[in-house]
């Protein structure tokens, strides 16, 4: 077992951890942060992904005692205020990814949402006015089956917009 | 405005934001794998390497004495623990073959991933470790991984059946030998629809958890919490009633979630036998072999026509692989194609075996479109070969053959009755809004000048039959279950209401378009509808999700709900207005008496009242709940043109997507931006089909496309976007006007694009390219074609 101190959506846990545990294994099983999901086993979904010192990684190709010392923001950390909020209107403190991906119907059964969202994040961190066909191949690490893939474009371009002050949905 | 003019501030047929997305968004949601009750167990199957072999001994002695594990068993350990085997729902001949699929099996393995023995640990990581030390022997057998082999009989997957034949089916209609001799042109062809790998972005997930009251509940990764609620009593022997079944957040199903799994079996089972709660999530890799896998035919076809283009006959030789057991509906999937080979077609007569085979593979099973998308595949392309062939525009043909518009309703030659339909309308818009005539200049200009990128156009005008099912036409079939669907709705005091369904959403947005439906229907805010499902403990009825059934028979009984439950409140608003209950009206929420507008009372005054329940007439009891059952009295047939234009490389083969235009008929729609979702998500899995993905089996039985790394699903990079429109051809067998949405793009977007490819090739001499149509297929074809060796 090895000891860890990982900061993660602003808080530091320190566990002790077995080598070979995967860094979403650690979010999921060890801290209960079930937010970020579990899609494959192979690192192609991207399910998994989640910042690690600010870039977008597949948090099952990281062990957690290589995250030692790392700050790891996940989907549950994004939005500026708590986010759980009801139905309808409660999207005030919501990332503008968030916000996008819900008014453009960029998600479906939800499930690959977490990591689609989480590398959009760093895509348009790298790339804040991105084309329809940078942002398809900045994604090609993030699998969806329900969407089709056209409305999540749609929802990473609209929420890009807002991020540079341009105004959205007139 | 006038007394016929329709309101205006609905919400049906209005975009309403999703109610679901706030929890998906922000990483708050209830996947199974989230739930680990305290003292779980975690389950680990020890599965098959081997295609096919005899079991000669299995040792669990090593594993149980494992670090962290409470035990482990064989499948004669727990032969006890079934009162039955695991379910096939529809038999599809009286003589059809339904050999014994347990949990574990026995004697023998019949395909790679077929479980021997289970591990109980207290944690993932220890039941991972333990079940490496369950040893297995095998007497290796030969693998039986193709139909034409298997048919030979010469090694039996099941040795007691006698066969590798698990049914044949035959059905003609029409005076067939003599429609195709009469015939001007006869097209035949040998198409392959391939097997393929559902892959749901969640991979599936069990647990089964004690109660200290008695009984048991269990949460899984499902379409179908009613149908399981009801199998697992019956094969794990847990009165009914004591079984709870909830599908917590499911992410995604496309018939993958439609089934009675092993695992959630075991996990009950052991539940029971340990008194612990048991937790099973699968690996993607282990999902790929132990959840059905899809399609899997070899369609030997023949299309009669005149000389000038009208279709008139169609035969359908369909071998389907069934893979190595029954599943839920691995019977029945071939069938639910059944009646669609003639689609929008006037034909004089069809002809159509079936044969199902078994094979030591992954079972095959519904999966999106389920039957349909092979006969439309089948028709599609063929019309294409036909128009080829008497060198017709292949939208000619169609226009010539198809169902117009004033004669429906039609009575198929399969027996069907299509209800309603608009094939010109939805083929002119999508004709416009592609630009039919440009591309095909365009294209005449590429083979004119011999460009080594050629461009292909291809048409599929589908149909579908979806709404599944009338119960009685389920019966009449010797489908071991009904087709309904139930809705109650809850009238609190404030007048909110809670509508409870039996539809078990994944995805499809049923608590925003239920919403939609219940405040339009009784005048409320649609803030006002909370909509609860996928719990057996809180919807005692239902019969779930798939099929493209939700909408028409569950939307429906929230409809019907809603009329009972105004009928009731009139009353009360009579009696309490003083007024003759046939002088109330029920207008946007509010009942008033005819003449007098000023007495009204809203609907949520009525609530009030009844809650209070202190004046209410004589003959009633003070509740305005009610509750709908709907037996469908059809199914629905959705249909559409989609349009696909390919450019095709003939130098490496590879295929590019310029242009895809759909234009769908879903009947009436609920919630735009919903079925337009549906639409691209149905279209990418049918391009998926056409252009990327196949699960490959090498001739030991290996799943040679094991993982994500082999099996490929189509990423944003891999897909254009998709251009949609709608024609609005209301349903006439539900008041709401609807259809059904979630298949019609899987099962339409297929042929739209082989037939593109095809189209790129036709001047090289290419009849067919096998799918996917992958540089490497493309590149056979060619070579084929041209007389090489390929």
């Amino acid at each position: 077992m090895t000891n860890v101190q990982i900061t993660v959506d602003g808080t530091t846990y320190e566990d002790e951890v077995e080598p070979r545990l995967l860094l979403v294994q650690y979010l999921r099983d060890v801290l209960g942060k079930t937010g970020t999901n579990i899609g494959c086993d192979t690192s192609n979904c991207g399910a998994c992904t989640v910042h690690l010192d600010g870039r977008s990684v597949k948090s099952c190709t990281v062990l957690a005692v290589q995250a030692d010392g790392a700050t790891v923001d996940t989907i549950e950390g994004l939005a500026s205020t708590d986010g759980a909020g009801g139905d309808g209107d409660a999207t005030a403190g919501w990332h503008p990814l968030q916000r996008a991906f819900h008014t453009e119907h960029g998600l479906q059964c939800g499930y690959c949402t977490p990591g689609m969202i989480m590398a959009a994040a760093d895509l348009l961190r790298e790339n804040p006015d991105p084309s329809e066909e940078e942002v398809r191949h900045g994604l090609e690490g993030n699998l969806c089956r329900c969407t089709g893939y056209v409305n999540i474009v749609k929802a990473v371009r609209t929420a890009a917009a807002e991020l540079r002050g341009e105004e959205v949905g007139a | 405005m006038t007394a016929t003019e329709a309101p205006t501030t609905g919400h049906v047929g209005q975009v309403r934001l999703r109610k679901e997305d706030a929890r998906l968004v922000t990483g708050r949601a209830t996947w199974t794998d989230n739930i680990t009750p305290a003292g779980c167990l975690y389950m680990m199957v020890v599965r098959s390497p081997m295609a096919h072999a005899t079991v000669t001994g299995v040792d669990v002695s090593v594993a149980t004495d494992a670090p962290g594990v409470v035990a482990a068993y064989t499948g004669a350990d727990l032969a006890d623990a079934w009162q039955t085997s695991l379910p096939s729902v529809w038999q599809v001949t009286p003589d059809v073959k339904e050999p014994p699929h347990y949990p574990l099996t026995q004697d023998k393995v019949r395909f790679v991933g077929d479980g021997v023995a289970v591990v109980l640990a207290t944690s993932r990581q220890a039941a991972v470790d333990a079940a490496e030390l369950v040893d297995v022997t095998y007497d290796p057998l030969p693998a039986v991984t193709d139909v034409a082999q298997a048919l030979k009989d010469e090694v039996l997957v099941h040795d007691d059946e006698g066969t590798n034949r698990c049914y044949s089916y035959h059905w003609d209609s029409g005076n067939v030998d003599e429609v195709f001799e009469q015939a001007d042109v006869v097209v035949e062809r040998r198409l392959i629809n391939q097997r393929l790998i559902p892959t749901a972005i969640e991979p599936r997930a069990v647990v089964a958890q004690p109660e200290p009251t008695g009984g048991y509940t269990v949460f899984s990764a499902t379409q179908i919490p009613h149908i399981l609620r009801i199998q697992l009593a019956i094969v794990c022997g847990v009165p009914e009633h004591q079984l709870r079944v909830v599908a917590p957040d499911v992410g995604g199903g496309f018939g993958s979630k439609l089934n009675i799994y092993a695992e959630e079996a075991l996990a009950l089972a052991l539940a029971q036998k340990l008194g612990q709660p048991i937790k099973w999530t699968e690996t993607r890799s282990e999902g790929y072999q132990a959840t059905i896998h899809g399609r899997d035919h070899i369609q030997d076809l023949a299309i009669a026509a005149t000389s000038d283009g009208r279709i008139v006959g169609f035969k359908a030789d369909i071998k389907a692989d069934l893979g190595a057991y029954l599943q839920l509906v691995t019977t029945g999937t071939p069938m639910l194609g059944a009646f669609m080979y003639p689609a929008i077609y006037k034909l004089e007569a069809h002809d159509l075996t079936i044969t199902g085979v078994f094979t030591t593979k992954t079972p095959t099973d519904a999966y999106r479109g389920a039957g349909r998308p092979e006969a439309t595949f089948a028709i599609e392309r063929m019309v294409d070969e036909l128009a080829a062939e008497l060198g017709m525009d292949p939208m000619e043909v169609r226009r010539k053959s198809w169902i117009a518009h004033e004669e429906f309703p039609y009575d198929t030659i399969t027996g069907l009755t299509y209800d309603s339909g608009n094939y010109e309308a939805a083929t002119d818009k999508a004709m416009a809004l592609f630009g039919y005539d440009e591309l095909r200049r365009e294209q005449q200009q590429r083979r004119d000048d011999g460009d080594t990128t050629q461009l292909g156009i291809g048409i599929s005008t589908f149909t579908e039959m979806c709404g599944l099912a009338p119960s009685r036409a389920l019966g009449s079939l010797n489908y071991r279950a009904g087709g309904w669907e139930h809705a109650t709705i809850r009238m609190l005091p404030t007048g909110k209401i809670q509508v409870i369904t039996g539809t078990s959403p994944h995805g499809q947005g049923h608590v925003t378009s239920w919403s939609q439906i219940a405040a339009d229907a009784l005048g409320l805010p649609y803030e006002d509808v909370e909509v609860l499902h996928g719990d057996t403990a809180i919807s005692h009825k239902g019969m779930d999700t798939y099929g493209s059934r939700s909408l028409a028979i569950g939307g429906y009984a929230v409809h019907e709900a809603a009329q009972k439950v105004i009928a009731k409140a009139k009353r009360f608003a009579a009696h309490l207005l003083e007024a003759s209950e046939d002088d109330i009206e029920f207008a946007d929420g509010t009942f008033s008496v005819r003449g007098s507008p000023d007495a009204a009372k809203t609907i949520q005054d009525i609530a009030l009242a009844v809650f209070a329940a202190h004046d209410y007439p004589e003959d009633m009891e003070p509740a305005l709940d009610a509750e709908a059952t709907i037996d469908p009295e059809n199914f629905s047939f959705p249909h559409g043109t989609h349009l696909c234009a390919a450019e095709v490389d003939t130098e490496t083969g590879r295929v590019t997507i310029r242009r895809y235009v759909a234009v769908d008929d879903v009947g009436k729609v609920i919630n735009p931006q919903i079925v337009e979702g549906q639409v691209h998500g149905g279209i990418a899995q049918g391009v998926g089909q056409a252009l990327y993905e196949e699960a490959v089996y090498d001739a030991d039985g290996n799943l040679t496309t094991g993982s994500l790394l082999d099996y490929h699903v189509p990423s944003a990079a891999d897909l254009p976007a998709f251009e949609t429109d709608r024609t609005e051809t209301p349903a006439t067998s539900n008041p709401l006007g609807v259809k059904g949405v979630g298949e019609a793009g899987t099962i339409a977007s297929t042929p739209a694009v082989v037939n593109a490819v095809v189209d790129a090739l036709r001047p090289m001499g290419v009849t067919d390219v096998r799918m996917p149509t992958s540089p490497q297929h493309v590149w056979e074809a060619i070579e084929a074609a041209q007389g090489g060796a390929a």
